[in-house]
């Protein structure tokens, strides 16, 4: 009984890691343009699938991996640049339609040039499972919240202590101040697409040995980052991962004991409850509009 | 010239053009198109009263959608109801859960409506995905033909009679609607919130009507369209096809009811139009979607408006 | 709106189009050049004069097919194995002495947009046949639609309801979930393993073999003791199968489902250590399955239609020839693996053209009888004999069974 808890609390933190990779990927262009990004799952399936693709092509697994998450974040870069700066204050809505459009653009590409297919990258470190307390955990488990932990306190140091990042934090509170203080916001901009396109790379190549990446593998994975970001708070940092590792968790718990049919449902029923009773989220502070 | 637009000249033109079009219709697949399209115009222009009017977002609809669809279909075949009722009961039950689901969200400012409709419709479709002794599941399900006192349509003529008429229909109480005392306090509303409470408005109040109204015409509309396709598949609910009604909206032009029609008329055709391209149809979609909201924020009725409103004397 | 004369809804019979353009033109040349006037006469006389030449108009074969969207990875080969196989065809001086023509459309896995499309080849294209249907909602969609229009129609998905009951014009070249379920339960019971859990994909393919599943199960003797399902995009189902691992008497697992899904399964398993026995649905039947499954696939066993062992078949296999010769053409014309569920739509086609050869005409009614009374064709997914009783014409011998050892497919029986 208890070692099949552990099972299926193991399989939802390594899930919930990659929920809160892409969940801090939201939050991060959120903050910073206010634009609620639906390619972000996109960003997600490129790291895999460059990465397997590069791979492929001969490349070593650790240059194709750098490479594929350089790809993602120039394709964050494209993105910002063709597509949502030339829309300038457009309402919120056009911009979601936008980031749609992004997200349909990069697929197509995508299924056109690299097919349809499913494909694995080879395991960071074999594929031996470790057993635990009568539970298993698989090596590249470790290696995804091993990484997703390593960056996570990367990005605290990154806001909290370089300019660079503090100016980010500035821009996303109030635009016109952080301009009037000198920060180049347009560049800002320019950097939390890319930053939160690396992200997600990021965790679409750590979890593609356990998941497989296609063409479409950014659909689902995106929408789930976006309902963990929404749960942490849209607009906190550590309630993008808290909400990430929740969302896993609970699902896998959902599919142990009560449905694996419904296990698709619960973020989404999740965030319907939130809504009702806490919808600043888990950690985002409660809004006031001055008039 | 604009205001052709706005006075129900407008509805004449359009009744005009509804006769005229089957002269031009050369067969049975061009009615479809059309009956289509008019399906498509009724849910946008509900959809626009509450997007453009109260500046909500709703990434759902076609879950509403879905669920007038099940609930005619599963109600005329299972149980043997007929068609007007069973598509009155998947009203009501829409209304309902519409109502459930906004009072407590709308109370609230800011894009939750958004996040609740996203998640609301994602759950409508994992239910008739998964109750496949009910919904047929994935591999869908068939529906009968629809009847109103023993009269069966049948054939895309009879239903293209049916769509433009419920097209005007729509069209006029929209318009009717906005130009009410009910319409011009939602007017109120999506120029500022703030201004509008202080000037009276139930702001809740109108948000949560409008937002039930919208569903249960969603829903009307997906009982009619599935009698008409006569096969319903769980895909009528799906997250793509919320975003295609949203759309919709924003290409014709938010808070402009012919607008809504123009935006269910160009993104009806498109997916026939690219069927040429081949294997870059999504490309082809993605790429429009962003060059149209890039350089006509507004929507086409809109900025055409301001085009010819400029170069009035 | 554009005018249905626009290009945007061409249709190829453009020397038919061309004179009444030409009038239109005309009509509006005041503002036209007199030489825009004069090519528009020029074209309408010589169609006039190679009209009749030109009168023997292409035979028209409609499709629509899910060549994207989450059925891709079935629609996409279909779709490559009908141009390969009419390229072919034309090559060789065409059907009855005259052009093929495929008319296809991408219904991107979306059962409301294969009706719409059934409907333009039906009413507007004004095909001679259709081939296609790729996933069973798509099919089922259409179906209301062929039989309305008097249209032949061959489809390419797995769906019982397809075929049963039968209808006058739908047949099928895809093996039924059904006899893949036989087929897996004969072999279980050869072994000696009478109890089974079954973990099935919640999509149309999974819902639907996990239904003919448990209906099939008590004739061979076969009870189900654990019935669990995941999601087609699902990433990790260790939840499910912890809770299968935990009802002691579990002798084997039978999967049900396509693409991904099934390999995370497979892994998932040898992740947890589960010992007993796998079997697969014919839903994995492709060298991605061996590739995303890695060596945790050691041992499991699936039914398969012949192509995909083509190399491996005895000489004197009835299939042999046939689809070795399919498997090299498609690996080199498309630089990618042969599939089984392209193989469907090569089926498809084939027997099209032979009833089309044997009723000498493309006439809908005489060609629909042909295709009914299709005896003893080998084709990719077996050997069809058709009946007025049976539209689809395999029965479970078409599947073989096979084992994967060592990254590679054995031929059991």
């Amino acid at each position: 009984m208890q070692s099949q808890f552990l099972q299926f609390l193991f399989s939802g933190v390594t899930v919930g890691a990659t929920y809160a990779l892409a969940a801090l990927g939201f939050t991060l262009i959120y903050n910073a343009s206010g634009v609620i990004n639906f390619a972000q799952g996109e960003f997600i399936m490129l790291g895999g699938m460059g990465a397997v693709f590069l791979a492929q092509a001969g490349l070593p697994l650790p240059l194709a991996i750098v490479l594929a998450i350089a790809l993602a974040a120039l394709a964050g870069v494209l993105v910002e640049k063709l597509a949502i700066e030339p829309a300038g204050n457009a309402e919120v809505v056009t911009l979601i339609i936008i980031t749609i459009g992004a997200s349909l653009t990069i697929r197509g590409l995508v299924q056109v040039f690299l097919g349809t297919g499913n494909h694995a990258l080879p395991a960071f470190s074999g594929e031996a499972p470790i057993a635990v307390l009568g539970a298993t955990l698989l090596p590249q488990s470790l290696w995804v919240l091993g990484v997703t932990g390593i960056v996570v306190a990367a990005l605290a140091w990154f806001f909290g202590r370089t300019r660079m990042g503090k100016a980010m934090l500035a821009t996303a509170h109030n635009k016109l101040a952080a301009q009037l203080v000198g920060v180049n916001v347009r560049f800002i901009l320019l950097l939390s697409f890319a930053l939160s396109a690396a992200l997600g790379a990021v965790g679409g190549i750590l979890v593609a040995p356990i998941n497989y990446t296609s063409y479409d593998a950014g659909i689902m994975l995106g929408l789930k980052g976006f309902v963990a970001a929404t749960l942490g708070g849209l607009g906190a940092g550590m309630g993008a991962v808290v909400g990430g590792l929740l969302l896993g968790v609970v699902e896998a718990m959902t599919a142990g004991y009560v449905s694996s049919a419904y296990k698709d449902a619960t973020p989404f029923v999740l965030i319907l409850l939130i809504l009702f009773f806490r919808p600043q989220g888990l950690f985002g502070k409660k809004g006031t509009d001055r008039v | 010239m604009m205001n052709i637009f706005k006075s129900n000249c407008g509805v004449a033109v359009l009744a005009a053009a509804l006769a005229l079009l089957p002269l031009v219709l050369p067969n049975a697949f061009y009615y479809d198109v059309a009956i289509r399209i008019a399906i498509n115009a009724c849910v946008v222009i509900g959809l626009n009263l509450l997007m453009g009017y109260t500046g909500q977002i709703s990434l759902g609809h076609a879950g509403f959608f879905g669920l007038g669809a099940y609930a005619s279909a599963i109600l005329t075949s299972r149980f043997g109801w007929p068609p007007m009722v069973a598509l009155a009961a998947g009203a009501v039950a829409t209304g309902l859960l519409a109502f459930g689901v906004a009072r407590p969200i709308l109370k609230l400012k800011g894009h939750y409506l958004a996040m609740a409709t996203l998640g609301l419709g994602i759950i409508i479709s994992i239910v008739i995905i998964n109750e496949s002794a009910w919904t047929g599941g994935p591999d869908g399900m068939q529906v009968g033909p629809f009847g109103l006192f023993g009269f069966e349509l049948n054939g895309e003529h009879m239903w293209y009679w049916l769509m433009a008429a419920l097209l005007l229909l729509v069209t006029w109480f929209a318009l009717n609607l906005i130009d009410s005392p009910a319409g011009r306090a939602l007017q109120a509303i999506h120029g500022s919130e703030i201004a509008a409470r202080v000037a009276g408005v139930d702001v809740t109040a109108s948000k949560v009507r409008v937002f039930v109204l919208s569903a249960v015409l969603a829903s009307v509309l997906g009982s009619l369209s599935a009698h008409y396709v006569g096969f319903l598949s769980p895909g009528v609910s799906g997250f793509s096809h919320s975003i295609e009604f949203v759309t919709m909206v924003v290409v014709g032009g938010m808070a402009s009811v012919f607008g809504s029609i123009f935006g269910a008329v160009i993104l009806t055709m498109l997916p026939q139009l690219l069927s040429t391209f081949e294997g870059w149809e999504t490309v082809a979609f993605g790429v429009i979607l962003m060059l149209t909201m890039i350089f006509l924020p507004k929507g086409l009725v809109p900025t055409l408006r301001l085009k010819f409103s400029k170069a009035e004397p | 709106m554009p005018k249905p004369s626009s290009p945007l809804f061409a249709t190829t019979h453009r020397c038919m189009v061309a004179p009444s353009l030409a009038a239109v033109g005309n009509a509006r040349a005041q503002g036209f050049s007199r030489v825009r006037r004069l090519v528009n006469l020029t074209t309408a006389a010589l169609c006039v004069i190679a009209g009749p030449a030109l009168a023997e108009a292409p035979i028209r074969i409609g499709s629509f097919l899910s060549v994207t969207g989450p059925a891709a990875y079935l629609g996409d080969p279909e779709l490559k194995t009908l141009q390969m196989e009419i390229d072919k065809l034309n090559k060789g001086g065409g059907l009855l002495g005259r052009k093929v023509e495929l008319v296809h459309y991408d219904d991107g896995s979306e059962a409301s947009k294969a009706n719409s499309f059934a409907k333009r080849l039906i009413e507007d294209d004004k095909v001679d046949v259709i081939l296609g249907g790729t996933t069973t909602g798509g099919t089922m969609a259409a179906v209301g639609l062929i039989d309305k229009a008097g249209m032949p129609f061959i489809s390419m998905s797995a769906g019982v309801p397809i075929i049963e009951p039968v209808k006058k014009w739908v047949f099928k070249v895809a093996p039924t979930d059904r006899m893949a379920a036989e087929r897996v339960f004969a072999d279980m019971k050869k072994r000696g393993l009478l109890k089974v859990a079954l973990l099935t994909e919640t999509s149309g393919f999974g819902q639907s073999g996990r239904k003919e599943t448990l209906a099939v199960a008590p004739k061979f003797g076969i009870t189900v003791v654990a019935d669990e399902t995941f999601g087609p995009k699902d990433t990790d189902v260790t939840a499910q199968l912890t809770k299968i691992k935990a009802s002691a008497d579990v002798q084997a697992l039978f999967v049900f489902g396509a693409g991904q899904g099934p390999a995370v399964v497979t892994k998932n398993a040898a992740q947890l250590g589960i010992k007993q026995p796998i079997y697969q649905s014919h839903g994995v039947a492709s060298e991605e399955y061996i590739k995303l499954a890695g060596p945790s696939a050691e041992g499991v066993r699936l039914p398969a239609a012949a192509l995909l062992i083509a190399d491996k078949l005895a000489a004197t296999d009835p299939q042999k020839k046939m689809v070795s010769d399919y498997s090299k053409e498609f690996a080199e014309r498309w630089k990618t693996d042969v599939s089984t569920f392209g193989g469907h739509a090569y089926d498809a086609l084939a027997i099209y053209v032979a009833a089309v050869k044997r009723a000498n005409s493309v006439d809908k009614e005489k060609v629909r009888a042909e295709i009914e009374k299709t005896k003893g064709f080998v084709g990719t997914a077996g050997v069809f004999n058709l009946s007025d009783k049976d539209h689809m014409g395999l029965d479970p011998s078409a599947f073989r069974m096979l084992e994967i050892r060592k990254g590679d497919w054995t031929l059991i029986d």
